[in-house]
């Protein structure tokens, strides 16, 4: 019984970073029925940005010493990070995807994957293809609950994956850009005629999708000690599957996809065997294509002839 | 080091743009050497390693032992009257590109002898190609028994893992005393598998337990879920032998999970990355290795010695075996008479009694030396002799 809650607190605490990243998906996938499959170096960057920036901001000086870091600074680390990601995110489309917005799907599906590739590689060449040591922006604290140990860092992933969705849903549903981006996503011609900057509305559904990213590449980081650059191209996989799973297109079904792919995850690598943890998001990946193809929470779209 | 320095560097690049073949990294130890090598004053020797990746730490060390053992062997007029000078390719840590560069050594580089790799899948992929081009190589540290199988070309110079298993089983348990242990391998990787299956087989005749069996595969991040199912079984340490990247963070994750039992593990802990990613969590655990540094004859001594003078720190027990690989194929050219790959394998093949810095080598049968193991306790961020034993 200890041994499956701890399981299924892992899952969940996997699962909100899968659904950070998912959220970017889906937002750029329902505006513009496009797979960016640069998103999981989005979230690579926004990883390597927290790294670089705490280093600038001295941890290795707090660390050194067993001191905590300040919270202030790992504020400033995490918006420096969500900030440059934007930054990349607005960068890649206006240089990659604005050229074939209206092309054939297919070239800007191709284009992303080349997106991809590169930011993968320039990751290497800049950063060094070797595993780095996360440093410690959280310092550990570990509660006990009856043999259940939860830690302040999954605590804290918990609590900054929750306050971003709700930042999210608030942004999308209250604000004027957030409207014009429903507007789009349903109609991106008739947003157009009704005076609509679309492209601006695009450039802003970049730049909080990747900044929702770079959270989760911080997090991802706490979590997993070590990061390095091709760690965006499974976990960004497993959370395009998350966006899938959940409905493509749809902000709730995002989040509920991540959290049930994380705990899917956790699950098997537990009770079943770890060689299966990756194989359990892509059968669900195929058993959701073959019985809902719209996703849990998506809707059938009547597609206009 | 300037040289090694352009190795590295050509090396990110390949894996930057992520070139199908190795493209020319190669560096001499001579200077100003040219691939269109005279070959009259000139014994070209190749090495293939992970120069970049999760193991690049492993590919590191090595080539700065073997060009250590190679300047020294220049310093004292060269072999045969020639001068010895190494290539050295980045495989980047995979098995397609480890057979590249084997290939490239030999078609490209035309050299007469082939040192690597340190991981055993990598020494597989690297070995076939030489002993179908009948060029012997020496790994310096793959432990894996199938590495020499592969043929009469293929030698290494460190015990294999039936013995290295049945060493860290009997410090187990008769060292340490415990009765429940976990492992936990990586399935992706021929090295932990074989010595975990080794260290079980040998655990198990001691009566011993093994109270449970997970699994991770190499570049995994997260393994909680691993650490978490072992927590509920009452073992009393986790055999994890991995290479030191995963173990690392393996070793953070039991602490974070409140799992407060050593760690043990084979010679793919070695590294000073172990303790950067390990932290504090990694004290208390204890590995297997060919060499303490901190307990050595008098020839490893010179070793570390000229070691941490070239290159501003102690080497591991990969730069020793470097050393060591490169040191018994330049006796053996001496030997040899000749630069000829067939007369080098025989060579190598009659190596007896040869004084390495980790130990007397003497070739067997099946192309593997005899020799002991010690086991390293890591205390405060650094590995400490804590006993050695026989085969």
């Amino acid at each position: 019984m200890t041994q499956l809650l701890q399981q299924i607190i892992n899952g969940l605490s996997l699962g909100s970073i899968y659904a950070l990243i998912a959220l970017g998906y889906t937002m750029v996938y329902g505006i513009l029925k496009l797979i960016n499959f640069a998103h999981g170096e989005v979230f690579m960057v926004g990883a390597y940005t927290g790294y670089y920036s705490a280093g600038a901001l001295g941890i290795s000086a707090y660390e050194a010493q067993h001191r905590d870091f300040p919270v202030y600074l790992g504020l400033i680390v995490l918006v420096t990070a969500m900030a440059t990601a934007a930054l990349l995110g607005v960068l890649i489309e206006l240089l990659a995807y604005r050229p074939v917005r209206n092309a054939p799907r297919l070239t800007p599906l191709i284009t992303a994957i080349g997106v991809s590739l590169f930011l993968q590689n320039a990751g290497m060449l800049l950063f060094s293809p070797n595993p780095q040591r996360y440093p410690a922006i959280l310092s550990e604290v570990r509660f006990e609950f009856f043999g259940v140990i939860v830690t302040n860092i999954k605590l804290t992933i918990f609590v900054v994956a929750l306050c971003l969705m709700l930042g999210l849903h608030l942004f999308v549903q209250k604000t004027w850009t957030g409207r014009a981006m429903r507007a789009l996503s349903f109609n991106i011609d008739a947003a157009k005629l009704m005076g609509i900057d679309t492209d601006n509305v695009i450039r802003s559904t970049f730049a909080v999708g990747s900044a929702l990213a770079a959270a989760g590449g911080i997090l991802f980081g706490l979590d997993q000690i070590t990061i390095n650059p091709l760690m965006g191209v499974l976990t960004g996989l497993k959370a395009f599957v998350a966006a899938v799973l959940g409905g493509i297109g749809s902000i709730p079904g995002a989040v509920v996809g991540g959290l049930l792919i994380g705990l899917a995850e956790q699950l098997t690598a537990g009770y079943l065997s770890a060689e299966y943890r990756d194989a359990i998001t892509f059968v669900i990946l195929i058993l959701i294509l073959l019985l809902k193809p719209e996703g849990l929470l998506g809707v059938v779209r009547v597609e206009k002839v | 080091m300037r040289s090694l320095r352009r190795t590295f560097i050509s090396g990110i690049c390949l894996a930057a743009f992520g070139a199908v073949g190795c493209k020319k990294s190669a560096t001499s130890t001579s200077a100003g050497g040219s691939t269109a090598a005279d070959r009259a004053t000139e014994i070209i020797i190749g090495h293939y390693a992970s120069m970049t990746g999760s193991t690049a730490h492993f590919g590191q060390d090595t080539d700065r032992g073997i060009r250590l053992a190679l300047v020294e062997a220049n310093a004292k007029g060269g072999v045969l009257g020639k001068k010895l000078r190494l290539v050295t390719l980045d495989d980047r840590g995979d098995s397609a590109e480890a057979a590249n560069a084997v290939n490239r050594l030999i078609d490209v580089e035309k050299v007469s002898a082939v040192l690597g790799e340190v991981a055993s899948s990598l020494s597989l992929a690297g070995g076939r190609v030489a002993q179908r081009r009948k060029i012997p190589m020496i790994s310096p540290t793959s432990t894996n028994p199938k590495v020499t199988e592969v043929g009469d070309y293929v030698f290494r110079v460190c015990f294999i893992d039936p013995f290295q298993g049945k060493v860290m089983a009997t410090f187990a348990h008769d060292y340490l005393k415990l009765t429940k242990i976990a492992i936990l391998r990586d399935v992706k990787n021929d090295y932990s598998i074989g010595l975990a299956d080794a260290f079980k087989a040998s655990f198990l005749q001691m009566s011993g337990n093994v109270v449970a069996e997970q699994a991770y595969s190499q570049n995994d991040t997260d393994f909680s879920a691993q650490v978490t199912a072992i927590r509920g079984t009452g073992a009393q340490a986790i055999f994890v032998p991995g290479y030191y990247s995963e173990v690392g963070s393996i070793a953070r994750t039991a602490a974070r999970l409140g799992l407060k039992i050593p760690l043990l593990g084979g010679d793919g802990w070695d590294s000073p990355d172990l303790f950067t990613i390990g932290g504090d969590a990694i004290n208390g655990s204890y590995f297997s290795d060919h060499f303490a540094p901190d307990v050595a004859t008098d020839k490893a001594k010179r070793f570390v010695a000229s070691f941490t003078t070239e290159y501003g720190q102690a080497p591991t027990g990969l730069g020793a075996l470097g050393y060591e690989a490169a040191e018994v194929l330049v006796d053996a050219i001496a030997r040899a008479g000749k630069v000829e790959p067939t007369a080098i394998r025989d060579a190598i093949a009659h190596t007896k009694d040869f004084e390495g810095v980790t130990g007397k080598i003497t070739m067997d049968a099946h192309r593997n030396p005899l020799k002991s193991a010690v086991v390293l306790k890591i205390e405060g961020g650094k590995a400490k002799f804590e006993t050695s034993i026989a085969p």
